[in-house]
């Protein structure tokens, strides 16, 4: 099924939403149901063409959108079934979409990990992001995939909501927390430029903007208190539970700065030094891989120092020290020295295991993990 | 040459009163320049003069009217050089006064007037524009007679525009102005006074002056008697309007005389240039070192540019002697230059000049006064940067102005309030016209360089005209203010106050730093002080968070392109102790902005 290449993670956008939330800023088609068998044609042709750059086993496979569980059933299942085998399968879910046939079709196609958007749980706030599902939506949903057998479910969350107080957040984290997930995504709310979000609300999160500084490092405490690993800014993975690495393998290759292909319309891909994002036209799109051509795509060299940066950005959101053998011409060792004296960074010797050597590395404290865009840039050369 | 046949002018009047249109119509009706050669205001040789309509440097350009060898002295028009007016005024015996005939009387041509009248000037009244629909000329020849004495019909009407009555006043230059006195023989110990000079690339410095006595020619060795300056005139000649070189240049003529020094300074207006061979015993009266009164510090926005910004100011000052540097070191700025100005306008032109002519980026601080200051070891020492005010001291000195505003009746109010607020001491009011009033005060020049201007227009809705002349110094009541970034000192910051506006000056600072300095991973207190004691207090806190949430497979380059700009905003930044502060917010706070300029 798969090609000779080295590619071992595979992305697939699946743009079809019920209706637009205000906050969200990602490409996404509402309605045309009368097109998801196109469009599953059409990633099924791309994948094709791209299949060269694909190792012989993949490790994951993300389907992100939109709203991919909002994809007519039969068309997903004819996707997930062409797909090929992944180590770690994930999709993304929207409370409303998922029944018990649904979960039951996911368990049945080798899903194996499912990130549901809950973004809070209060109902005056869900109204806010325009989120069509209730609370009760959001428990419900999760019990049809804990019944189905899913062992391992993420939730997001959304914090810093227009009108959200901090108690309003503490609850949030409490509702949270009693599903149990093994994954938690805590965002603070962007308003993008350019969304119905940003116009309606820009002012108000100013104002508030202060006030729900605290809100991020509430977050961090809560769930570490609470048996959470913060291995990654905005992710938590959870501990207990007998030794299984609840990380997202698919995430964690974003941050470790591995390859990876994108599928569908804005979709983007890294490889070999190679970065390319797919036409978010969803027309255009289409026909071109009805003609069996690639779609268009905006192209982006990253030269070897590029990416050298790159992997240094990501991986100081990582809570594992940061080897620095190929990094160190990347740090600017003042800047470090003084964010050391600050208690921001913190620079570890790793063990090299069985060679018996040890190497420098480099990791941000909790404090500087807070800061970490600011620490980051302080720290780059 | 016979002096009967002689008369030296000059052409004084308000800023676009016409002045240059005038001189315009004289080079054409005297067929110095023929009409293919016209362009307008052939006088102002700069870009920068012709575009801001204003003389910058003086010229003198010979014409011939019916016989008569006329010289005509072009004067800058402005209250910060009013020491090289003075000295052109000096070479003259008459001067043509325009006042715009819907404009009347304004502040400059008092000043002007009364600059001629106190070189003893005949005075050729003129009142121009009468072409256009808004003029009234009998008012404004009522105001003239008024300002300078005589009648009312003695004044001529023109339009320098279209010629009409120009050729008249030709006519009243020859019949009115008297003929220049001086010892005409040969053998009379020669005197010139040089009314100013101008750096040519490859001549050296070329004097403008007017000769008294005897007669100056080419190869002869020449003193500059108060600098002690000695050099060979290497030519002699005139200008009509181009260089024209003569064999000598006799007692009461008008020219230039190359001297091949490299260096205007060495030859400073108001000087007297005599023999070597024939020395005069005593120089020409009115000789004065001028002294730069306004300070500011200028700073390349890019610290690479340093060395092009030391270049430019070197070669301006060969044409602009009254221009100051000295090098100065920031810690909030680098390393830039303090500059000494005659006043607020010369500063704007030179800024300029660097900006156009040397094509720098530059950040200019707010203007400072030139103070003297009392140690207490009972040296006086003159200050030009607040930040080298000595903590410890027993008086200070600051330089004050008289100053005369003129105001529509109905604005003497609010300007009395202003001249109040910025501690100006009444000295007398006239009534110029039923409706216009002069008023005279002595304002702190202080007071003055801080947004004056702006006040005076915004509260007068631009009516008021204004003019000064620097009065000497005083004593005042002014403290220095410090500010203090995390209790290290701001050098660039510091100010002199009066101990009145010490305290909401340092407050409204503070905010203001407050605002502009970026939270840092500690909190930061800004404080304004008097020596030990604080005045103001404002903390920029500590952040809490920066970090954006989202990072997947497609959010990565933009991750890259915001850190890389984050990266290039530290890398502008100043480090004042442990704080990093962005080259903006010193700017916000220092730099002249568009309102307080003129």
């Amino acid at each position: 099924m798969t090609g000779a290449g080295s590619v071992r993670h595979v992305y697939v956008h699946l743009p079809f939403c019920r209706s637009r939330c205000g906050y969200c800023d990602f490409v996404t088609v509402v309605g045309r149901a009368g097109q998801h068998a196109a469009y599953v044609d059409a990633l099924l042709v791309e994948l094709e063409l791209e299949r060269e750059a694909l190792a012989p086993e993949l490790e994951t496979i993300f389907l992100g959108g939109g709203t991919p569980t909002f994809t007519e059933p039969g068309q997903f299942e004819r996707l997930l079934a062409a797909l090929p085998a992944a180590t770690e399968l994930t999709v993304e879910a929207n409370p409303e979409t998922v029944t018990p046939e649904l979960a039951a079709l996911l368990r049945r196609r080798g899903v194996d990990r499912v990130s549901l958007g809950g973004q809070t749980f209060q109902p005056e706030l869900l109204r806010v992001l325009d989120r069509v599902a209730g609370p009760d939506d959001v428990r419900r949903a999760f019990y049809h995939l804990r019944d189905a057998g899913f062992d391992n479910i993420s939730l997001d969350l959304i914090y810093g909501i227009p009108g959200q107080e901090p108690a309003g957040l503490d609850a949030d984290i409490a509702e949270a927390l009693a599903l149990r997930p093994e994954h938690l995504s805590c965002y603070e709310l962007e308003a993008k430029p350019g969304t119905r979000f940003a116009h309606a609300h820009g002012d108000e999160l100013r104002r508030q903007a202060e006030a729900m500084e605290s809100y991020f490092e509430r977050v961090v405490e809560t769930l570490v208190g609470a048996g959470y690993r913060w291995y990654e800014t905005a992710n938590f993975a959870r501990l207990d539970v007998g030794g299984r690495d609840l990380r997202s393998r698919h995430n964690l290759a974003y941050w470790r700065g591995r390859d990876y292909l994108g599928l569908g319309i804005s979709s983007v891909s890294t490889v070999r030094g190679r970065r390319w994002r797919t036409t978010p036209r969803l027309g255009v799109y289409l026909a071109t891989l009805r003609a069996g051509r690639r779609p268009p795509r905006e192209l982006e060299l990253l030269p070897e120092p590029v990416r050298r940066a790159e992997r240094f950005m990501l991986g100081l959101r990582l809570d594992e020290p940061l080897p620095l053998a190929e990094l160190a011409d990347e740090v600017d060792s003042a800047s470090l020295e003084r964010l050391e004296q600050l208690g921001l960074a913190r620079t570890v010797s790793l063990d090299g295991g069985e060679t018996g050597t040890s190497a420098p590395a480099l990791r941000l404290t909790t404090k500087g993990r807070l800061l970490g865009d600011a620490v980051t840039a302080d720290l780059l050369a | 040459m016979d002096l009967d046949k002689i008369r030296n002018f000059s052409i004084i009047a308000h800023i676009d009163h016409g002045k240059s249109t005038l001189a315009d119509r004289i080079l054409e009706l005297t067929k110095t320049v023929s009409g293919r050669e016209m362009r307008a205001q052939v006088l102002d040789t700069m870009e920068l003069e012709r575009e801001r309509g204003i003389t910058i440097k003086a010229q003198a350009v010979r014409v011939t009217w019916k016989g008569n060898e006329l010289n005509l002295i072009d004067t800058p028009g402005h209250v910060d050089f009013t020491y090289e007016v003075s000295r052109s005024l000096q070479a003259c015996e008459g001067a043509v006064l325009v006042v715009d005939a819907a404009q009347g009387v304004e502040a400059q041509t008092v000043a002007n007037a009364y600059l001629a009248i106190e070189n003893d000037l005949e005075i050729v009244p003129v009142v121009n524009k009468i072409d256009l629909p808004q003029a009234d000329p009998d008012e404004a020849a009522k105001e003239i007679a008024e300002l300078v004495g005589g009648e009312p019909d003695d004044v001529l009407r023109i339009s320098a525009k279209t010629g009409d009555g120009v050729a008249a006043v030709l006519d009243a230059i020859v019949e009115r102005i008297p003929r220049p006195s001086g010892l005409v023989s040969p053998e009379a110990p020669p005197r010139a006074l040089v009314f100013d000079s101008s750096y040519d690339q490859y001549r050296g410095v070329v004097a403008f002056v007017r000769v008294v006595d005897g007669s100056f020619a080419a190869r002869e060795p020449v003193r500059a008697m108060a600098q002690g300056t000695r050099f060979e005139a290497e030519e002699v000649g005139f200008f009509a309007p181009t260089m024209r070189a003569a064999q000598t240049l006799g007692a009461g003529e008008v020219g230039y005389v190359i001297t091949g020094l490299k260096d205007v300074s060495r030859l400073r207006v108001g000087d007297t240039l005599t023999s070597e061979r024939r020395p005069a015993a005593d120089p020409l009266p009115g000789y004065k070192d001028v002294k730069p009164m306004v300070f500011a510090g200028l700073f390349p926005t890019d610290s690479d540019d340093y060395p092009d910004l030391r270049d430019a100011l070197e070669r301006l000052k060969l044409n602009d002697a009254a221009l100051f540097y000295e090098p100065e070191t920031s810690q909030a700025l680098g390393f830039g230059f303090r500059c000494g100005f005659l006043g607020l306008l010369h500063m704007e032109i030179v800024r300029e000049r660097l900006e156009r002519e040397f094509d720098l980026d530059l950040l200019v601080t707010a203007p400072n006064v030139a103070y003297q200051a009392l140690e207490r070891n009972g040296e006086w020492v003159e200050v030009h940067n607040p930040a080298e005010m000595p903590r410890e001291l027993d008086a200070i000195e600051e330089p004050y102005v008289s100053a005369s505003i003129i105001v529509p009746k109905e604005y003497v109010g609010p300007v009395m309030e202003l001249n109040n607020d910025r501690r100006g001491r009444f000295d007398h009011m006239e009534y110029l016209s039923p409706e216009r009033v002069l008023l005279a005060y002595e304002l702190p020049l202080a007071e003055i360089v801080l947004d004056y201007y702006d006040q005076l227009k915004s509260r007068t809705r631009g009516y008021a005209s204004f003019d000064y002349d620097v009065a000497g110094f005083r004593p005042g009541e002014l403290v220095r203010v410090d500010v203090l970034i995390a209790d290290e000192p701001v050098d660039a910051l510091s100010m002199i106050a009066h101990r009145d506006a010490a305290y909401p000056r340092g407050r409204a600072l503070v905010e203001r730093l407050k605002a502009e300095i970026p939270r840092q991973y500690f909190d930061v207190a800004v404080q304004a002080a008097i020596g030990s004691r604080v005045i103001a207090r404002e903390t920029v806190k500590a952040k809490r968070k920066d970090v954006l949430a989202k990072c997947y497979g497609g959010d990565i380059t933009r991750k890259r392109k915001l850190l890389e700009k984050q990266k290039a905003g530290k890398r502008r930044m100043k480090q004042v102790g442990a704080v990093e502060i962005p080259q903006e917010a010193f700017l916000a706070v220092l730099n002249l902005d568009d309102g307080s300029r003129r």
